[in-house]
């Protein structure tokens, strides 16, 4: 256990007014909108932040869009997981005294393409050595590790399609989720899902169907984090950060040292567990970032909550429930509540998804989720990876 | 060629050899002496313990295996005509040497790739310009 455990908290947590289609708001909008709610749940001013992190975005623009002049800033932009990045170091910049209030924000117009920055330098190491072989996105490159996964252990598709439906039964209860049944008619694609839906789901990128892809969404969350004995004056109960790691193992898929280990997410773990005293058997409730299935089936096994290559039949468990439903490992009613926001398969997925799984966490925490709540839930792990499981993120999050 | 719509690299001073060695046919791989050949072309030996900047360049046997693949169905140029229609497949390729590279599997039924697949390297001069190093199964 080390020195940063339960120092400093989340206060203010919000996603932007909508998430899905917004072709009406730009990028930097999204991420002011997001940082107007996260302060109102924080019940703070603009005015009280004077540290910003944030990821798609230079601290800068941001800065300068909102009108402020924060005396620290962190620009960390890895990918789906800056902000759980972020969080670990809005806590060392909080302890050290280079701000009281960090102020963290997300925007991305993933969808509508409103300022969206694309493409990279055709004389990067991606440009020379990845995108000439037809790389189209993350279908394309994310899905790379899986058939070697597949390979070792043994793994299906029908485990993954597995952790599809039962994302989709949590988005079923959130009022939020695009693809949930409040938001979208079953013959939209909205509503309850099987795992024999997911096979049947048009073929993308082999091994991923439709149905094993995130949403694509424009949308926006921000985070408010001081420290711990100013946590106490606020409304709403603080949410303490115990534990936080982050790790960069690679940055092309292609040169991943082993495909079926996520490097980064072991040692991103690892920091994590050590700073909070804990281990995987004190983690109630997590939020693996699930940009696809196979994703936070790396996560579980490589934070430690089932063997290596067990991932597979951990998630293909399932049970019936008292009206002969359907109970799958990590959906609701299941033994291992994961994504219950619906995750970035069913809920939103903006392109840097990571700080809407944090977002859950706090609710969950704070007891907030209404027909999706967790019951019992204390501790929450947030993960993430940014690019193709090339660099991670891990926090600890506590209501105690 | 002049019309080909496929992605195509642009090489920095450091990875011009390799990208002049493909255009010559031959798969050029930097390597050092204690540690042996890494992809890709970086002016030093990756390994942080050895961090060697004394490095010199190899042929490669062009032999590997398919590590892991998929195969897209998305019409990502030059997988985007009449002739050359997806399904196509993205693999990693273990070379004969130990280090793996992204490239294209050449092969009739895209659906009968397997992990461990023995390939060798087919070189393909989509421009006058640039060859790309694609694979076939041996």
């Amino acid at each position: 256990m080390d020195q940063i455990r339960h120092k400093v908290a989340i206060v203010g947590a919000a996603e932007t007014d909508d998430l899905g289609q917004m072709p009406h708001m730009s990028r930097l909008a999204l991420h002011a909108q997001a940082a107007k709610n996260a302060l109102e749940d924080a019940g703070m001013s603009l005015a009280d932040v004077d540290g910003l992190l944030c990821a798609g975005a230079i601290p800068n623009e941001v800065a300068e869009y909102l009108g402020i002049q924060p005396r620290y800033i962190d620009g960390t932009s890895v990918g789906g997981c800056s902000f759980m990045i972020h969080v670990r170091h809005a806590v060392a910049a909080i302890m050290a005294g280079y701000c009281d209030v960090a102020l963290i924000t997300h925007g991305e117009s993933g969808r509508s393409g409103v300022d969206a920055p694309r493409g990279g330098s055709a004389s990067s190491p991606g440009g020379q050595y990845e995108s000439p072989f037809a790389i189209g996105g993350a279908p394309t490159t994310f899905s790379i590790p899986v058939l070697r996964h597949f390979h070792e252990y043994g793994t299906t598709k029908e485990h993954l399609a597995h952790i599809a439906a039962a994302t989709r039964a949590w988005a079923n209860l959130n009022p939020m989720a695009m693809m949930g049944s409040h938001r979208r008619a079953p013959e939209r694609g909205g509503g309850p899902i099987t795992p024999q839906d997911v096979l049947n789901s048009r073929m993308i990128c082999y091994p991923f169907n439709l149905l094993d892809c995130c949403v694509v969404a424009d949308g926006g969350g921000a985070l408010v984090l001081v420290s711990e004995e100013r946590a106490k004056d606020f409304a709403k109960d603080p949410v303490y950060v115990l534990g936080a790691g982050e790790a960069a193992a690679h940055w092309m898929v292609s040169q991943m040292r082993d495909h079926t280990t996520a490097d980064g997410y072991r040692i991103a773990g690892e920091a994590a567990y050590k700073s909070a005293g804990l281990g995987p058997q004190d983690i109630d409730h997590c939020m693996f970032y699930d940009a696809f299935t196979f994703t936070p089936l790396m996560a579980a096994e490589d934070l430690g909550f089932v063997p290596k290559g067990e991932g597979g039949p951990f998630f293909a468990e399932t049970r019936t429930g008292p009206n002969g439903e359907v109970i799958y490992k990590s959906g609701p009613g299941g033994d291992f509540p994961m994504n219950t926001n619906g995750g970035g398969l069913s809920y939103c997925h903006t392109g840097m998804y990571g700080m809407f799984a944090i977002v859950e966490s706090v609710r969950q925490l704070r007891g907030e989720c209404g027909e999706r709540q967790v019951p019992d839930v204390n501790v929450s792990m947030a993960h993430g990876p940014g690019g193709m499981f090339a660099s991670a993120g891990t926090i600890i999050l506590s209501n105690a | 060629m002049a019309d080909y719509a496929g992605r195509l690299p642009v090489a920095t001073p450091e990875s011009q050899p390799y990208w002049d060695g493909l255009k010559e046919h031959k798969l050029m791989l930097p390597t050092c002496d204690d540690c042996g050949p890494h992809f890709y072309p970086r002016p030093f030996c990756p390994m942080p313990k050895c961090f060697n900047w004394d490095i010199k360049w190899m042929q490669a046997s062009g032999k590997g295996k398919v590590y892991t693949f998929v195969i897209s169905h998305q019409p990502i140029p030059p997988y985007n005509t009449e002739d050359n229609a997806p399904p196509y497949v993205i693999a990693v390729i273990e070379l004969e040497e130990g280090p793996r590279m992204m490239s294209n599997l050449i092969i009739d039924d895209p659906y009968s790739t397997t992990v461990d697949m023995d390939v060798e390297i087919v070189f393909d001069d989509v421009t006058d310009e640039v060859t790309l190093p694609k694979f076939k199964p041996v």
